[in-house]
């Protein structure tokens, strides 16, 4: 409810601001809500949030599953630390332009240059959290698991998962943000289709209505995700911890 | 079955560079069935030769001969339980072969039956250490290590646990290796007492008690206790 209210807040704030403004530079609600729905009709809007959903799911999937596991060699193996450490220090302060421009001249401008490109922006974020969640495992469990003979793969998903899932929720969360805020980047500098594109064209035509009509469909749909993926997957990993008063 | 322990030292490095001896040699064995004490003051080691024992601590000098197929069951000092999980799944991830009845039963006995289905975070101290007995015991154990069990609870309550760590050790052959500061606990539950001095830990006195444990009198447990008052021990 008070997340309702704190929507309409914005959107007031909003329309008071265009009709001050007024015209091609703010545009109200409505007139973004016109470009919206008749995108939706021609399907442009569909065909290109989808084309930039899918580069996200596979860059994400891609960063969070190869950044976990790293991540999580990195806590547990001194010398992967080691010999690890200097890249990703590396990687965490390489500009995400660079990435993109570098793979699209290496790889051309194709899809699995963008992927991969967004990937690795992603990536070291995912390494450095997952690494601390690995440093913080509790060792007396671990002991505890091993006096009593647990196999491997029950000790992993019973002892070790449940202490990284925080760390696994916090990184998804965070690397959702960042790629979708990359995700545009490359589609403006290398790609044919996706939400980046289309501001793209936007931007050259000083189309404010349209600019703002695929952004804020894309943070809904962001939006969506959060509230119906990220935050159950928290909810479940962290319940039995005593509730907060 | 059958447990040897014989370490002939143990140190290890300080932070700040030093060495420091822990064990002394320690040499001693248990068979099927014993329940052997280890008692010492804080800090002597006793914590570090159980590790040694159970395998976590490769690193020393000697020789521990444990069965390799001998299944251990261990009470650690903390309960060490897995607080993500509830109790009844608590047990039977660390003995996934315990039957419906045989959990029933070990729930009834420690008096958990109402608590299967909580998570540790929910637990009393006391609840939690008996959610460790039940867990430890489930693994149908050959060797049980029990490590201060009773420690920081209540006089009625550690002398009920007390009673059913002798009913539990009693029903099936195990060897018991039981760390305490008390001797009481050490005079009820024992078969051999090991007496261990400060750092490094070396055994200064062993003390079989004959009497099966089940028909020790509180007049044999008073003889007992004064025979132990005549030896001259540091550690007592």
């Amino acid at each position: 409810m008070l997340r309702l209210l704190s929507i309409a807040l914005l959107l007031a704030i909003w329309w008071t601001a265009a009709l001050f403004v007024g015209g091609a530079k703010l545009p109200s609600p409505p007139a973004v809500l016109d470009v919206i729905v008749a995108e939706a009709a021609s399907g442009a809007l569909f065909l290109h949030l989808g084309a930039t959903l899918a580069r996200v799911a596979l860059a994400f999937v891609l960063a969070m599953s190869l950044g976990s596991a790293i991540g999580y060699l990195m806590g547990r193996v001194k010398l992967a630390d080691r010999l690890g450490d200097p890249w990703l220090i590396l990687l965490l302060n390489l500009p995400a332009l660079v990435v993109i421009v570098l793979a699209y001249i290496w790889a051309g401008l194709t899809e699995a240059a963008a992927i991969a490109a967004i990937a690795i922006n992603k990536l070291p974020t995912a390494v450095v959290t997952l690494r601390e969640g690995t440093r913080a495992l509790d060792r007396s469990l671990d002991e505890m698991a091993t006096v009593f003979a647990m196999p491997r793969w029950r000790a992993f998903r019973h002892v070790v998962l449940p202490q990284l899932a925080p760390y696994i929720a916090a990184s998804a969360r965070s690397g959702l943000s960042l790629v979708w805020k990359i995700v545009l980047v490359a589609e403006l500098l290398g790609r044919p289709n996706g939400v980046g594109f289309e501001i793209g064209v936007a931007f050259q035509l000083f189309d404010t209505p349209r600019l703002l009509a695929y952004s804020l469909t894309f943070a809904a749909v962001v939006l969506v995700i959060e509230t119906a993926l990220v935050q159950p997957f928290e909810a479940r990993a962290t319940r039995w911890r005593p509730r907060a008063a | 079955m059958r447990l040897e322990v014989e370490i002939t030292g143990k140190t290890f490095k300080s932070a700040a560079g030093g060495m420091h001896e822990v064990l002394a040699p320690v040499k001693f064995a248990l068979q099927s069935g014993e329940v052997g004490v280890l008692i010492g003051p804080s800090g002597c080691g006793k914590s570090t030769m159980l590790r040694i024992i159970l395998g976590l601590d490769r690193d020393f000098d000697g020789h521990v001969a444990r069965p390799p197929e001998a299944r251990i069951g261990m009470v650690f000092q903390e309960p060490r339980l897995l607080p993500w999980r509830s109790v009844e799944q608590n047990v039977r991830l660390a003995a996934p072969d315990v039957t419906d009845a045989k959990l029933s039963e070990l729930f009834k006995i420690l008096e958990l039956e109402a608590h299967r289905s909580h998570f540790p975070g929910e637990l009393s101290l006391g609840l939690a250490r008996r959610v460790a007995l039940a867990r430890a015991f489930a693994v149908e154990p050959d060797l049980l290590v029990l490590d201060e069990p009773l420690a920081s609870l209540d006089d009625a309550l550690a002398g009920r646990l007390r009673d059913e760590i002798a009913t539990l050790v009693a029903s099936r052959s195990v060897m018991t290796l039981l760390v305490t500061h008390s001797l009481d606990d050490a005079i009820r539950l024992g078969d051999r007492l090991f007496f261990l001095s400060p750092r490094p830990a070396r055994i200064v006195q062993e003390l079989p008690i004959e009497i099966p444990r089940a028909e020790r009198s509180e007049a044999e447990l008073a003889r007992i206790r004064a025979k132990l008052a005549a030896l001259p021990l540091e550690s007592k």
